[in-house]
This record gives structure tokens, C-alpha cells and sequence, in this order.
């Protein structure tokens, strides 16, 4: 039997404590249709978005589509703040900024999220995606978000 | 890639840039989006509400990386119309801003306008409603550049 599903908040708290991240990205329909997970790789909270045919926007290239990145840059910036923070709901985007660097190729796109301000209401998160060498960025962003007050 | 010229026609043009616009970009078929209207300098694109694009479980509320793509989308054919030509481009930058949340169950329409261009550089506004482009989900500004064969 299959236990039934926890509510989000319940869901986020158990999931800061076990760290089994897929639990919450299985329970988010976008990031499973976008094949995004969030995994720990030494020790560093990083997000990854697996490579799959229908996140092409560009078939000549071929290059990621540019939506797709934005959405890894975003739902990794979310994930940040609902695993680091003790914010009850998910946050809510105000406004983001993205910058494309260089095209995404046809492979896996990592990102991490650093949380540049956090208030009681609003946080600044800066996010950056690569795919073979972290130290030449394919995509950046800095966005705002609403929190929930804990 | 060499661009595709697009017919002067509008029938002729709208029809050209939808089959290209949805055939050509597979995550555009991928969210279902379509090219319902193409003016001379304009574009608007409807993506159906759907449930693989639900961000928040709780509220059935679409995730704000879909919208990207949705202005993203949009902000090109845009960019396309004005050159009258299925060009090579690249999205330079993006900024949105989340006006209000978006209605669970119903279809996001984005209407974007690519108000000027360079040799190189086009820029475009957006705007994203659900019915009532006096309410917007969100608006957007974004730069994008040509390809140089």
C-alpha cells in the first residue's frame, strides 16, 4: 500500500530532515514533466535537469530551449528557499531576470541557487546553470520572491 | 540555418509560422503551445492549461517556468513577424514580472510586440492574460539577437 501523499508543507518540512529530495520534486508535476531533480553532490545542494528530446528549442543546433533553462534557473531558486529557509508555502516569483550566455547543448544542465538576501517578506535569490564546466555559465538569473511569513 | 522568408500574405504568414513555430521547436509542441495570430510587428500564443504544468500541487497553479517559456515563445515569433523571416535568433535576456497568480483551469494567452530592431538586436515586450488583456498575469521585456550565418 502507498502511503497518501503528504501535504507540501509537511512534505518540505520531512524532506529538510531526510534529504530524500525526490520526494519533492516527484510530488511537483512541472519538475517531473521538465525531468528536474534536486541532488546532493559533495555535499552541495545542486539541481539537475535531465536531457530529454521534448526540452529542444532549436532542432538545427540543437540548442535547449531558452523556457527550459528559465525554468531550471526558477525551480531551483525555489527549491533553495523551501529546503534552507523555514518557509511554510512555496514561494511565490515577483520578478526574474535571466541571462543566456551560451546555447545548451543536448546534455544534463546543473544549477545552483544562492539566496543573496533574505528578509521577513521578500528574498533575492541568484541562480546560475552550466552543463560540462561550472566555470563557464550557460544561463544566470536573479529573481525576487514572496515568503510566507513561518 | 538559412531562414525561411515567410509569405507577404497574412493568411499565408500565420499559416507558415504556426506549422514552423509548433513543428520546428519541439518544447513548444511539448507544452502545447500555439500561434494564434501574426501581425506585422506582433505575435499571440495561447498555451493550454495542463496538468504536467502545475507548479504548486496545493493550488493547481502553473508553475512560472511554463510562463517563461510562453513569453520566451512568444517574444521570438514576435521577433520573426517583424522580420518577416523564420530566422535564426537567440534569446539575449529575459525579465519578468509576475503581476498577478494565474487562474487554475484556464488557457494563458502571451501577446508580444518586437517594437524595434537592429541589424542584430531585436527588443520585445510581453504580455501575458488569461482572457482579459486588461488583467495581466505578467509582463516581460526581453532582447534578442540575430545569428549571423
Amino acid at each position: 500500500m502507498t502511503p497518501s501523499p503528504l501535504p507540501l508543507a509537511d512534505l518540505v518540512r520531512t524532506v529538510r530532515q531526510s534529504r530524500e529530495y525526490h520526494r519533492l520534486t516527484d510530488a511537483i508535476p512541472y519538475t517531473r514533466f521538465m525531468g528536474i531533480g534536486v541532488e546532493n553532490l559533495a555535499g552541495e545542494m545542486l539541481c539537475r535537469m535531465r536531457y530529454a528530446p521534448h526540452l529542444i528549442g532549436n532542432s538545427i543546433l540543437p540548442a535547449l530551449h531558452g523556457g527550459a533553462l528559465g525554468a531550471l534557473l526558477e525551480s531551483s531558486a525555489i527549491f533553495e528557499l523551501l529546503l534552507q529557509t523555514d518557509t511554510g508555502r512555496v514561494p511565490k516569483v515577483i520578478s526574474s531576470t535571466v541571462d543566456f550566455l551560451r546555447s545548451g547543448k543536448a546534455q544534463d544542465t546543473f544549477a545552483r541557487a544562492f539566496i543573496t538576501r533574505q528578509g521577513r517578506r521578500v528574498a533575492n535569490v541568484r541562480v546560475e546553470a552550466w552543463q560540462d564546466d561550472r566555470t563557464r555559465p550557460i544561463a544566470s538569473s536573479h529573481a525576487l520572491f514572496l515568503l510566507s511569513e513561518p | 540555418m538559412s531562414d525561411f522568408t515567410l509569405p507577404t500574405d497574412k493568411a499565408g504568414r500565420q499559416e507558415q509560422l504556426s506549422v514552423l513555430f509548433t513543428e520546428a521547436v519541439p518544447h513548444n509542441h511539448a507544452l502545447g503551445l500555439r500561434l494564434v495570430d501574426v501581425g506585422a510587428t506582433d505575435a499571440t500564443v495561447v498555451m493550454p492549461y495542463a496538468d504536467v504544468l502545475v507548479g504548486n500541487p496545493e493550488t493547481g497553479v502553473i508553475a512560472g517556468g511554463a510562463v517563461t517559456t510562453l513569453i520566451d515563445a512568444t517574444c521570438g515569433a514576435a521577433v520573426f513577424a517583424r522580420l518577416s523571416a523564420f530566422a535564426a535568433i537567440v534569446t539575449l535576456d529575459l525579465r519578468i514580472d509576475y503581476l498577478r497568480p494565474a487562474r487554475p483551469g484556464l488557457e494563458l494567452t502571451a501577446h508580444a510586440e518586437c517594437y524595434k530592431v537592429t541589424r542584430l538586436i531585436a527588443f520585445v515586450r510581453a504580455l501575458v492574460h488569461q482572457g482579459d488583456p486588461a488583467m495581466p498575469v505578467a509582463s516581460s521585456q526581453g532582447t534578442f539577437m540575430r545569428m549571423e550565418d
